[in-house]
């Protein structure tokens, strides 16, 4: 009935082969917010793959004449208590801090979804047994959690994203359980199941794609809170070790003393981390609508 | 309950009970009989209606027969194969033979997918078809159902509900089935659409030789498709007869009282109705005796104790009323 005005919608939606320029232009005007967010991730990104082109100063470089020097031409960021340019910190902490939010982001996300898939789908003693886990997991306090792990393997990048990812497994997987348990009774899935299809494949190609608008709301809401754990962990030395920089240790280790004398210490590491925040928030609103198909008219 | 030559399916002695779970050790604390000793058995080309009130098992005896649930009691047999027992694996190539068409035109397509890749799904999962020619199938029938090819890229939602209904239709006619069950097929749609869908099925019915099994709460929908018609009541058949003598010659008053209850477009007509009192007894508590007897305006006392078993009143006309008994 509306197939003509569809096809017309989808010839304006760039999808009919008019290649990639014309599916970014669409996509500018159709969500000039989700396109500011790309474009924030996007800096962040490049900033952080080629720190050593962007920055004039080694983050690591210590010099005691500048100590808590103000933001100047020569180090526009200012300089921490010990001398090193605040810039050069951030652009290279970009690299931790995105491995950091988007790692443990992504690993929590990817075994919260398969544990919540599963148990709600499959229910019974599986579903039970699972839940119980969950349990456990969300009972386990992540700085135990993390200072056993750093004690065990020492503090890295990779156990910092591993302690991170493990509290936000319950929470994705109750999510998504939940989503499924509804999903599950609808009558796609009996007229699937009448088809004779698998239950792995009715859970992946019925039930997961269903369960995406929440996955992203969730997952942009954690990214923003990976990075501040990152910064809890890596001030009692059980993160990223000292002194690789990292926006969270910058804006921790630096808020409490210097916020009245020095405020740029903690105003430009926290700037970054809200800017992330708020990109990956735009980027996911986005997202969610343009993986739902009912939005694209 | 005999057709000329081979039944399609044969279900006999169909039981369904739910338990009822209560208190902290999930203790069985009493049983739902949601379908409670249901026989028929549908020819080819041939439509069997399937009627009755909300809550009666109709939609559970849909269920049951697809094997979507495991049935408590009773044989499916589809094709002179015993399927009831049948393992996921080994119904596989039956669940080619019998598919389904749902009530709610909403939630039976997935909004995600594309009209042309949700009936093109069978042919991939029972290896049918790929590619190029899924392609080409998936197209021939959006044609057969009334839709154009074109709509294969359209997203369910961009579908009228009627439409919706053909797309499913689309998809549970993909496997070249012998058998279809609609579960109200009709009922979410206005009626106009209603007798659209309705012509559709019976044209398919035609050039397929399929068979129905078509499920509806609507005698006037149900007199227009079925060949015979069962009435359910309370989890099991109360008459089952072939459609001209249970329209004509109601026996059950169960049926008697449907029937007077079908409205007829003509407001000069003054009609008796026969409005049944009360409401349906609970399917976890059936009354003893004759499940209907106490909303029966005919009721006797044997009707309180003795329930009534389903037996032929006339040749072919079967019916489990203590006041129809031949001898």
């Amino acid at each position: 009935m509306h197939s003509t005005e569809y096809d017309s919608e989808l010839v304006k939606a760039g999808a009919s082969a008019q290649g990639a320029f014309g599916q970014t232009a669409y996509f500018l005007r159709r969500y000039p917010l989700g396109a500011i967010g790309a474009v924030i991730m996007a800096l962040f990104v490049l900033a952080a793959l080629f720190a050593d082109f962007i920055t004039a100063y080694s983050p690591l470089s210590t010099d005691a004449a500048l100590s808590l020097a103000a933001p100047s031409r020569a180090h526009w960021l200012g300089a921490d208590y010990m001398g090193r340019d605040i810039y050069s910190r951030i652009v290279y902490g970009a690299r931790i801090s995105l491995a950091v939010g988007l790692g443990s982001t992504g690993l929590g996300c990817a075994l919260g979804v398969v544990v919540g898939l599963v148990s709600g789908y499959l229910g019974g003693w599986v579903d039970l047994i699972a839940q119980r886990v969950m349990d456990i997991l969300q009972a386990l306090p992540l700085l135990v959690l993390a200072l056993v792990m750093a004690a065990a393997l020492g503090p890295s990048l990779w156990n910092t994203i591993f302690a991170i990812s493990i509290p936000l497994i319950p929470a994705i997987a109750r999510v998504i359980r939940s989503n499924t348990l509804a999903l599950r009774e609808l009558a796609f899935v009996e007229a699937a199941q009448a088809i004779g299809m698998s239950e792995l494949r009715i859970a992946a190609r019925h039930i997961l794609p269903n369960t995406v608008a929440p996955l992203i709301v969730l997952a942009t809401a954690q990214l923003g809170a990976a990075i501040l754990t990152e910064a809890s962990l890596s001030f009692l030395g059980l993160g990223i070790p000292e002194p690789h920089p990292s926006w969270g240790r910058m804006l921790s280790e630096s808020a409490a003393e210097y916020i009245r004398t020095a405020p740029w210490l903690v105003i430009f590491p926290g700037l970054a981390i809200s800017l992330v925040v708020f990109g990956t928030n735009l980027l996911g609103d986005a997202l969610r609508d343009i993986l739902d198909p009912r939005e694209r008219g | 309950m005999s057709d000329a030559g081979k039944p399609i399916i044969a279900v006999t002695g169909l039981k369904k009970h739910y338990p009822v779970r209560k208190g902290l050790l999930r203790r069985t604390v009493g049983q739902v009989f949601a379908v409670d000793g249901v026989s028929f058995s549908i020819g080819e080309g041939e439509t069997l209606g399937l009627v009755g009130e909300s809550g009666c098992g109709k939609s559970t005896v849909a269920r049951a027969v697809m094997r979507l649930i495991e049935p408590t009691d009773g044989t499916i047999t589809l094709e002179g194969q015993d399927i009831t027992h049948l393992g996921k694996a080994e119904l596989r190539p039956f669940r080619r033979q019998m598919q389904m068409i749902f009530q709610d035109p909403f939630s039976s397509l997935n909004p995600r997918m594309t009209a042309g890749d949700i009936v093109r799904e069978p042919l991939l999962v029972h290896g049918v078809a790929r590619g190029r020619a899924a392609e080409e199938r998936t197209a021939a029938l959006f044609e057969q159902v009334g839709l154009r090819p074109a709509q294969m890229r359209s997203f369910p939602h961009q579908f009228s509900g009627g439409q919706r209904q053909r797309v499913s239709i689309a998809r549970a006619i993909a496997l070249d089935p012998r058998l279809i069950i609609g579960d109200e097929p009709v009922s979410a749609l206005d009626v106009s659409i209603q007798a659209q869908v309705i012509n559709l099925l019976m044209d398919l019915q035609r050039q397929k030789r399929l068979s129905y099994l078509f499920i509806a709460h609507d005698l006037a929908v149900v007199e227009h498709i079925s060949h015979r018609v069962a009435v359910m009541y309370l989890g099991k058949i109360v008459e089952y007869t072939d459609k001209t003598s249970l329209f004509l010659n109601p026996l059950h008053p169960y049926t008697e009282a449907l029937l007077s209850a079908v409205p007829v477009p003509d407001p000069r007509l003054k009609r008796r109705r026969r409005v049944l009192e009360g409401d349906v007894p609970s399917p976890m508590k059936p009354p003893p005796g004759c499940a209907f007897h106490t909303r029966c305006p005919y009721a006797e006392a044997r009707c309180r104790v003795e329930a009534p078993v389903l037996q032929e009143a006339a040749p072919g006309h079967f019916v489990s009323c203590h006041l129809h008994v031949a001898a």
